[in-house]
């Protein structure tokens, strides 16, 4: 088919932005390729933390450590998930025999989304073993998954609740109407789209999650982050930590790339 | 006895009395239909009816017993009155069929195997047969009404509730609607529409109720209500109403 004037005039703005588009991404390119090496601490930044030989060296071990922190993450991501329902449920009871369990879950929310991460790491991490627990009970893997899990579910319930108010009344309305229970609205009808309205922004806690798990090398387990430093130690040379941020990168960018999907889906299906 | 009975409804929001002394008996079998302007207290009188609003004052009565009694259980009532949304309000998250057994299975206790037969009749006698394991979103605005009521008929209701059902719906798909209503007429619901469609209340109501400011001014047979109004505002509304 002849193409329409229309469409001939599109095809060339195409090809034009498609141009300026390429032409400015290598200028950029090519001024920090020539501008950096010129810096006078080049040569030294280069052989500390973009050494090849370190990073073949250190990079299989550091794979090895990056299980660690897989491990903590796969036990810490379900316990989260299913603690920060139950609060956001806690918080949204309307019971009055209930009302401490809703006290509870604000007071939750507060304290662990009001004190940084890694105090809470600290805090759990270094004083519940001290409490002079026998062995395996005196872990800094439990603990520390522990401090996780509480200041992750305090926002992962917040996500929830945000979820569970996205749902229109009316779906509550109609469902009463049927001679549900609140019970039952809650479980069959709210918390289903609930759920399905938070996924992409659980994902990203998810992918912080991820990278959070690093912080438990401060009380002892040896992950990615302790083993690279370990490395820097014993070689004198920063590459390791490049290695480790390329580890962390290989897995966190298929995530967010497939959270920014499902948000950019959703914004789609609403519309 | 009265089917339905309301006696002095009262119902306020804040300072504003939307429902001002609301009397009505509605006998079995039949259609009654609330007309008036919007804010009149139609849909709220509704939701009164199915306790989904409680009510200030007054009573309501299903079979002669008082279901407004304060302290009573409302999911036993509502599983005997059907109630259908302007919005449709079906469940996103579910087919159709999914949406009309999740009542009868949660309040009735009724396994899907026993019911999946006479809901499917449900869905079939409304030409929705090949249409119920569709999702909401691939329904279209009549399509979900329909199915909307039959979610409501699966609870085998003794009284339907119709909140202005046509509103939203494109002026083509209507009629879809309304022939459902006419169906159930026929066979013998007991039923209580908000609703704009002055030509259809003329046409299948048996009692036609005329709203004003939370206060029904003027009852009768359709023929009494849209041939001889009595009362000025009757006769004020109608002639907007059929402009």
């Amino acid at each position: 088919m002849v193409p329409t004037r229309r469409e001939r005039y599109e095809a060339r703005q195409r090809r034009r932005s498609l141009l300026i588009a390429a032409t400015s991404t290598t200028v950029v390119l090519a001024a920090i390729m020539i501008l950096v090496p010129m810096t006078p601490g080049w040569e030294k930044v280069q052989r500390s933390f973009f050494n090849g030989e370190v990073l073949a060296k250190s990079f299989p071990k550091l794979l090895e450590a990056f299980k660690i922190n897989v491990m903590i993450f796969a036990w810490s991501a379900p316990a989260i998930a299913i603690l920060g329902l139950l609060i956001a449920l806690a918080r949204d009871t309307k019971s009055p025999a209930l009302f401490p369990l809703r006290i509870f879950g604000a007071a939750f929310t507060d304290v662990f989304r009001g004190v940084p991460v890694i105090l809470t790491v600290y805090l759990i991490g270094f004083g519940i073993p001290g409490l002079g627990l026998p062995r395996p009970w005196n872990s800094p893997y439990i603990w520390g998954s522990l401090a996780l899990i509480l200041t992750y579910s305090a926002y992962v319930a917040e996500i929830f609740r945000s979820g569970i108010e996205s749902v229109h009344h009316s779906q509550r309305s109609a469902a009463l109407s049927l001679g549900l229970s609140e019970r039952q609205v809650m479980r069959d009808v709210v918390l289903p789209q609930a759920i399905r309205n938070v996924v992409p922004s659980q994902m990203n806690m998810l992918i912080a999650l991820q990278k959070d798990v690093s912080l438990l090398s401060f009380i002892g387990p040896v992950e990615i982050f302790r083993q690279a430093g370990v490395f820097k130690s014993l070689l004198a040379n920063f590459t390791p930590y490049v290695g480790a941020a390329i580890i962390f990168l290989i897995v966190t960018i298929p995530a967010t790339r497939y959270a920014d999907y499902l948000m950019a889906r959703q914004r789609r299906d609403r519309s | 006895m009265a089917k339905l009975e309301l006696r002095d409804v009262i119902k306020r929001f804040g300072d504003t009395t939307v429902c001002n002394g609301i009397n009505l008996d509605v006998e079995e079998g039949q259609m009654v239909c609330l007309i008036g302007a919007s804010g009149a207290g139609k849909s709220t009188l509704l939701r009164c009816i199915n306790l989904l609003e409680p009510i200030d004052d007054g009573a309501i009565l299903l079979d002669g017993e008082d279901i407004s009694e304060p302290g009573l259980n409302p999911q036993a009532v509502r599983a005997r009155i059907g109630m259908v949304f302007q919005s449709f309000n079906l469940f996103p998250h579910m087919t159709a069929l999914e949406n009309a057994m999740l009542a009868p299975r949660r309040v009735h206790g009724q396994t899907r195997t026993d019911l999946q037969p006479q809901v499917a009749a449900l869905f079939a006698r409304f030409g929705l047969a090949d249409r119920m394991d569709n999702y909401p979103d691939q329904l279209s605005g009549g399509q979900q009404q329909r199915v909307a009521i039959v979610r409501a008929l699966a609870m085998q209701p003794e009284v339907m509730l119709f909140d202005e059902i046509t509103s939203a719906l494109d002026p083509q798909l209507v009629g879809e609607v309304l022939d459902v209503l006419l169906m159930l007429k026929k066979q013998g619901m007991t039923m209580v529409l908000a609703t704009h469609e002055m030509g259809f209340a003329r046409e299948a109501a048996d009692k036609v109720c005329f709203l004003k400011d939370g206060q029904i001014v003027e009852e009768g047979a359709p023929e009494q209500i849209f041939g001889a109004p009595q009362r000025a505002e009757t006769r004020a509304f109608l002639a907007r109403a059929l402009k």
